[in-house]
């Protein structure tokens, strides 16, 4: 037996800077790669594109210095480091198809970080506290099914390759569906940390399983089926694939019931048997995903197996070391930028430079859940932990697609790959794991006892004052509902 | 340009490595203290909290002059039972130690009663007080029934705990 007690915390601001260069570095370093690769010298508009993105970076740091001074130390430079590797990767495969000028895909994808990275510093800036986001819970809701919905409205929504998942705005095409998984986060924690009690003790218990009452899910059943419904309708099974492993995810965070993990698989399997037999877009990838190698799939005009074998050909082409920057021949990948990211910094950087970037993701999304342990409310809790899975979840989906794992669904690889709604909506991301982690990682005014913190026996050596887990600091002014679950106990034992 | 296909992957491994090292805090960031033996030296964080308010129910002492040395007694551990190592810093409150969960100090003890004793200040010395209990609080072997100064380190029998008094 021993007492563990946290140490002085650090606010980590110095260490963020450090990293935050190195991150650069990578970044720059890359692209001015790319540029002595291709054409012997480093690119016109390198320094201009250097100081752009050191500003940004460094501009992003003062804010959360300013504001939210003890988040995260690493999250900003991961998101910077792998922003940077996108963008020089995409500009790389621009140099290779021809694309310059406002035509070029790096150009725009630099727009987009630059939105990116000022609406994170917008979101920390503005929201002083996430749990004021709980008072949106089911606005979020809305929000989510709107943006859902808006791309079957006809004059807005438009139809590439297959899918009907973008909006038109003007010259720009939006990906809502990116934007509504943060709604649909924000959801899940609100409705779930008021009535995750409800979900997980009533309710009968068959073979060993606590299954819920139905009356319970409703809005969650509700969501859940009109996005699948939609989503089917877009034809987008990665965004659909998204939610619901959002969805299954965040239950097994609030309730603790391994039950949910099965029901949620079993509803899975049943669902992709269904959609494998049924949409004959989901059985060609299957049938890709399968039989990759039958040269009849992989020179099938339409969902062939092309896209995923080439891909596989360039990272067998990279091997361990890679073929450099500017080496290899990514670009023979259809969507080589966006859906292939993955492929062709495989092939250029190898086996060692991919698994560090796989690093990279596995310590955003370790950073993720640390601050959902950390943290002392539980709405922040479930809003951490759901929107960590969701990085974690892409990371999987499109990974384990590029190396035929999974069957490839369309999912963006985040941070790295083309897209400007995901830039956006993963910065935005990014900023909302600041703010929680700023509030966990905050040293209280309360007193630290032997037991730890934060633990759930915390209540043994509870405060002579009824403190409220999360009395902190500017708690006073948060005149949302208190996490009273309590109450909820109550009234299931009533019942 | 081998050296630099090379040199960026260490550059990038060298990023990693940063990242993991700024990390190593939350490994080590905590003070792992064996509760065998003396309790170690409290953190500063406690020390420098804002002292336990008065406990619902338990009589606050009123105008509780400024804190005397009160034989330098500044904690309240608990040596034995179930919270074995929970340490209270001692401000110029009383302490109620119970089952209920607005006693300062709550046991999860079936042998303790819900408002079972309570520890308070006066003057110089911090006073332990039966509050009717059915199973007792014991010094020792003694029975306590009547207010009695505590002086550091005289455990102090509660149902299955057992707290005491530390500088």
């Amino acid at each position: 037996m021993a007492t563990v007690e946290p140490g002085r915390v650090r606010s980590g601001r110095a260490s963020e800077l450090g990293l935050l260069v190195l991150a650069l570095v990578l970044g720059v370093g890359a692209y001015a790669l790319v540029g002595l690769a291709t054409e012997g010298r480093v690119p016109g508009n390198f320094y201009v594109l250097t100081f752009g993105m050191a500003a940004l970076g460094i501009g992003l740091h003062f804010v959360v210095r300013w504001r939210a001074p003890y988040a995260d130390p690493v999250i900003v430079p991961i998101a910077v480091a792998l922003n940077g590797l996108g963008l020089a990767m995409i500009y790389r495969l621009d140099l290779a198809e021809d694309l310059t000028g406002s035509s070029a895909l790096s150009t725009r994808q630099l727009g987009w970080t630059a939105l990116g990275m000022v609406a994170a510093a917008v979101v920390v800036w503005i929201l002083r506290d996430h749990r004021t986001l709980r008072r949106y819970t089911y606005t979020a809701m809305v929000v989510g099914l709107v943006l859902v919905v808006l791309p079957l409205v006809p004059p807005l929504g438009k139809q590439i390759n297959g899918a009907r998942i973008w909006v038109g705005l003007g010259p720009f095409s939006l990906q809502p569906a990116e934007f509504a998984k943060i709604a649909f986060a924000v959801f899940f924690a609100g409705y779930l940390v008021t009535n995750r009690d409800t979900l997980t003790l009533a309710g009968r218990k068959v073979l060993g399983l606590q299954l819920p009452r139905v009356r319970d899910l409703g809005p969650i059943i509700v969501v859940w089926l009109a996005s699948i419904a939609v989503l089917v309708l877009e034809r987008d099974l990665g965004t659909s694939l998204l939610f619901f492993g959002l969805f299954v995810a965040m239950l097994y965070i609030a309730t603790e019931r391994i039950s949910w993990v099965i029901i949620g698989l079993s509803l899975f399997a049943a669902g992709a048997a269904l959609a494998a037999t049924s949409f004959t877009h989901v059985q060609g990838r299957f049938d890709a995903w399968l039989n990759a190698f039958d040269s009849e799939v992989f020179n099938a005009a339409y969902g062939g197996s092309g896209q995923l074998v080439r891909g596989m050909f360039g990272m067998a082409n990279g091997g361990l070391m890679g073929t450099g920057w500017g080496g290899g021949r990514p670009d023979l990948v259809p969507y080589a930028s966006s859906d292939f990211i993955v492929a062709s910094l495989g092939e250029e950087l190898g086996l060692t430079g991919i698994i560090a970037i796989l690093i990279m993701y596995l310590v955003l999304v370790e950073r993720g859940m640390r601050i959902a342990i950390g943290t002392r409310d539980g709405f922040g809790k479930l809003l951490a932990g759901g929107l960590a899975f969701v990085v974690a979840w892409q990371c999987f989906v499109v990974v384990g697609g590029v190396t035929r794992v999974i069957p490839v669904t369309g999912l963006t690889m985040p941070f790295l790959a083309y897209g400007g709604s995901s830039l956006l909506a993963n910065w935005i991301i990014v900023a909302l794991l600041l703010r929680i982690s700023d509030n966990a990682r905050r040293p209280t005014p309360l007193p630290l006892r032997g037991t730890p913190a934060a633990a759930p026996r915390a209540h043994a050596a509870a405060p002579s004052e009824p403190v409220e887990p999360d009395a902190a600091p500017h708690a006073a002014r948060d005149d949302g509902p208190s996490p009273d679950q309590q109450t909820e106990v109550i009234k299931v034992v009533d019942q | 340009m081998t050296l630099l296909r090379l040199g960026y992957l260490v550059m990038l491994w060298v990023f990693v490595y940063s990242v993991v090292r700024v990390l190593r805090r939350d490994l080590y960031g905590t003070r792992i203290t064996s509760r065998k033996g003396t309790v170690r030296e409290k953190p500063a964080v406690a020390a420098a909290a804002p002292p336990a308010s008065p406990a619902r129910g338990g009589a606050p002492t009123a105008a509780a002059p400024p804190a005397p040395a009160r034989s330098r007694a500044s904690r309240l551990v608990v040596s034995e039972g179930p919270l074995r190592g929970t340490t209270l810093p001692l401000s110029s409150s009383a302490i109620l130690i119970g089952r209920a969960p607005s006693c300062t100090l709550v046991l999860d003890d079936d042998y303790s009663s819900s408002r079972h004793a309570r520890i308070f200040p006066s003057g110089d010395q911090w006073i332990l007080e039966d509050l009717g209990s059915t199973n007792g609080t014991f010094i020792g072997a003694q029975r306590v029934t009547t207010p009695t100064p505590l002086t550091p380190g005289v455990q102090v029998r509660i149902g299955q705990s057992v707290v005491e008094l530390q500088r």
